[in-house]
């Protein structure tokens, strides 16, 4: 079934398909019309599930840890500052090994005050052990919240997942969207039923006091390794999701038109949509240039990137969040992932608070990569389409 | 380490024998005790047992029919709360080093 | 046969490691003896969190879910509507916070689990300070204590401001039941949570626990203390159900404030005078107790 659907309604679309049993958020904008939709699917009593109206983020991550604890599949969705309180509960999702899942829709962290898309609050929380999918547009965020909850529950994985959005670019524009029949989705996602669960026939202790010499470090290097094998479970879970609904996304990496591109630019987020009609545009004129979107962020494809890169002549990054003092967080991974090998990488920050990533400012950043191919790096990062700015 | 993906207690605490913490140990003395179990009912740990009426020789036929209480030393901390509350002062903390001598 | 007041099944097992005479591991085994089996809780971060003993080790017969220390209003939220979701409606969910994860960092979320109307029990165990943390002051530290952040010194600088009053916040929320109980009065205790176990919707208990650690008290005088509380009537209980207050214990001695504080180091510095003024409180805060007792029933027509 085809419909009109914002980012959204994709989102709650996906929660409401993945039968999720527990729904606890709270509101922000511009995350608000996930709430909305999911509060009326419940009132139209289309929502197999209950919804906790809490009084604060901080409150629904830490219901739907206590939910998810008690055995059923949790869903919550937030967005910048909601997600900055959320902290300390991210850490207790991860550590708890539950794969909730959320979605979140990127908006700059404050002050000054904004409601606009950048990454900045999905980055911040890059080490709290939640795996992160960065989508291009409503569709891939519908699928990609049915995909989240079949590798989050894998049990060679069970860990939180995000599946994220850019605010207003994404979250409140219409597009067509495939919703797939609750048949399909059922037969995708088996019933969730964890092996552990809080239960009076069975008196645990969920998370009890560990001392130095044992076992903190191990569970902590259980997690990694969960990590570590969700890479490749993200990349077999899309396969499978292209087997029964005939969509792909390229798992933790989408490309585009990369065979024979010397020069890469890598991307996350919608902004990618932008990036594929300058590559279009400079390869009518000539320019061998290509696009990489990574779509997990959390685990970092690093191997599988350093293949797809490896034999580039330039490639750079762009980031959509900033670290005081430094370049971006993409910039770091992707620079990591091409360690030791004689590739000039540099990084582009910009688009914060919602800025227009333009056309214009994208085939400025391509321009610039093909000459640090050419004549080498000028500097490491720098920030693009500042007041000013004669550059950019 | 189990096959857990997080740390899951399951282990009784009763294998943690806190006797050990003792400085002073609670003594029974039942010829004086009407067993009316207010010494169990303000037991912290609890280390205070609920046993059959004729373990122990009873003050006189009557409290001889109720069931007693007894005290879990591998368990009693010392704390006194059982002597302190006895109404009838029939529990005496003993200094626990005088008990080895 | 046997002679007991309170049931005698167990749910919290010796071996855990409070501190001689905790009266929070008697709040917690009334309350378990009270509900039973069938019971899920909850505890965030405070003493209980470490009472059961490092991992493996358990000390409930009754599976338990830590969590942060701000949330477990949102905790018991999320089992109850977990297990509803599951069809499951005859498990007691039950959050068991300290005074500082209730009355300051958690009030919050509690606040939340109470508009909502979750059907839970919420059960602060009340000694008083941040015990687990080392006897720092909390907003249900009473007037005139010294704690570890509100020391004596040479300003005297012991806590000024009165104890949060928790079971008028939960009052004030409309809540269908809110007692306050005493380590020292089991019996009340466990009535208030039978009676909760019949209403639907959230209960919230404040349990007076004695720390004989934090309050510079003998350990054996643990429940002695608790006793003069009450009798004295610095702590008095009582319940409120549906906005009608009703005491559930009249003092029965002549007791002052000044025979409780004798028995603890923490109101060692308080000079006569000062006394006078906390003896003041306590007999106008009572007197105004009385008052709403009668009045409310009045006002809500109850017998």
């Amino acid at each position: 079934m085809i419909k009109m659907l914002t980012g959204n309604y994709a989102s709650a679309w996906g929660a409401k398909l993945a039968r999720a049993r527990v729904v606890a958020a709270y509101p922000i904008t511009p995350q608000t019309t996930i709430v909305e939709k999911i509060a009326e699917f419940i009132a139209n009593g289309e929502f197999d599930g209950k919804y906790i109206r809490v009084e604060s983020e901080h409150s629904a991550m830490a219901a739907c840890i206590a939910a998810e604890n008690t055995g059923v599949r949790t869903f919550t969705a937030t967005s910048s500052h909601g997600l900055a309180l959320m902290h300390e509960m991210l850490h207790w999702a991860a550590g708890a090994r539950l794969p909730i899942v959320m979605s979140v829709v990127n908006r700059a962290l404050g002050p000054p005050w904004s409601i606009w898309s950048d990454q900045q609050d999905t980055i911040s929380q890059r080490d709290t052990g939640w795996l992160q999918i960065y989508t291009e547009n409503n569709q891939e965020v519908l699928d990609s919240i049915i995909m989240a909850y079949r590798i989050a529950e894998n049990e060679n994985v069970l860990l939180p997942i995000m599946v994220i959005e850019d605010a207003f670019i994404l979250s409140h524009t219409m597009e067509p969207v495939d919703i797939p029949s609750q048949e399909l989705v059922d037969k995708f996602l088996p019933e969730y039923d964890p092996k552990y669960k809080l239960d009076p026939s069975s008196p645990m202790g969920f998370g009890s006091l560990v001392m130095p010499e044992g076992p903190f470090m191990e569970y902590k290097f259980k997690g990694h390794e969960a990590m570590r094998s969700a890479l490749k479970i993200i990349d077999e879970v899309d396969s499978l999701f292209k087997e029964n609904f005939g969509r792909s996304y390229g798992g933790s990496i989408d490309t585009y038109r990369i065979d024979g591109a010397d020069y890469i630019l890598v991307i996350m987020g919608s902004v990618a949509s932008t990036g594929k009609e300058v590559v279009d545009k400079l390869r009518e004129n000539g320019k061998n240039v290509g696009l990489v979107r990574i779509r997990s962020f959390r685990p970092f494809p690093h191997e599988r990137l350093r293949e797809i890169l490896k034999n580039r002549r330039a490639v750079g990054i762009f980031d959509r969040s900033y670290t005081f003092g430094y370049g971006g967080a993409l910039f770091s991974e992707v620079r990591n992932s091409l360690y030791g090998l004689s590739i000039p990488v540099k990084g582009y920050i910009g688009g914060l608070g919602g800025r227009d990533i333009t056309l214009d400012i994208l085939e400025k950043i391509f321009n610039d990569i093909i000459k640090i191919g050419k004549e080498g790096l000028d500097r490491d990062y720098e920030w693009v389409g500042l007041i000013g700015d004669k550059r950019w | 380490m189990n096959d857990f993906p997080t740390p899951i207690a399951t282990v009784p605490s009763t294998g943690n024998k806190t006797g050990g913490w003792r400085t002073f140990r609670p003594v029974i003395l039942y010829d004086k005790c009407i067993r009316c179990m207010i010494c169990w009912k303000f037991c912290p740990e609890p280390a205070i047992k609920i046993v059959s009426a004729e373990k122990y020789t009873a003050k006189n036929a009557a409290i001889g029919k109720l069931d007693a209480p007894e005290i879990d030393y591998d368990y009693c901390k010392g704390c006194g709360i059982c002597a302190n509350e006895c109404p009838v002062k029939c529990i005496e903390m003993v200094f626990e080093e005088k008990l080895e001598e | 046969m046997k002679n007991l007041t309170i049931p005698e099944e167990e749910y919290m097992l010796p071996g855990h490691t409070a501190c001689l005479g905790c009266g929070a591991t008697l709040a917690m085994r009334y309350a378990l003896k009270a509900l039973g089996k069938n019971t899920i809780i909850t505890i965030p971060a405070c003493c209980w969190a470490v009472i059961p003993g490092v991992y493996p080790s358990r000390a409930l017969e009754v599976p338990l879910l830590y969590t942060a220390f701000e949330v477990t209003g949102a905790a018991v939220s999320g089992i109850r509507e977990a297990l509803s979701a599951k069809g499951i409606e005859d498990v007691n969910v039950v959050g068991f916070a300290g005074d500082g994860g209730t009355a300051d960092i958690g009030i919050q979320s509690l606040s939340g689990a109470v508009e909502r109307g979750e059907d839970i029990f919420y059960i602060m165990y009340d000694n008083e300070a941040y015990m687990n943390t080392g006897i720092q002051r909390s907003s249900s530290t009473p007037k005139g204590a010294w704690t570890t952040t509100t020391q004596v010194g040479k300003i005297r600088d012991w806590k000024k401001e009165k104890k949060k009053n928790m079971v008028e916040i939960m009052a004030a929320h409309g809540i269908p039941y809110t007692a306050t109980a005493s380590i020292a009065f089991p019996e009340d205790f466990i009535k208030k949570l039978e009676k909760g176990k019949k209403i639907k919707g959230p209960k919230f208990y404040q349990v007076f626990s004695t720390c004989p650690t934090g309050w510079l008290v003998s350990p054996n005088k643990s429940v002695e203390v608790a006793r003069l509380a009450v009798e004295s009537k610095i702590f008095p209980l009582y319940e409120v159900e549906n906005g009608v207050y009703n005491i559930t214990y009249m003092p029965k001695k002549e007791v002052k404030v000044k025979d409780y504080f004798a028995l603890q180091g923490r109101f060692r510095h308080l000079t006569e005078d000062e006394i006078r003024e906390i003896q003041n409180d306590v007999d106008e805060a009572w007197r105004i107790l009385v008052e709403k007792e009668k009045w409310s029933k009045s006002l809500m027509k109850v017998q």
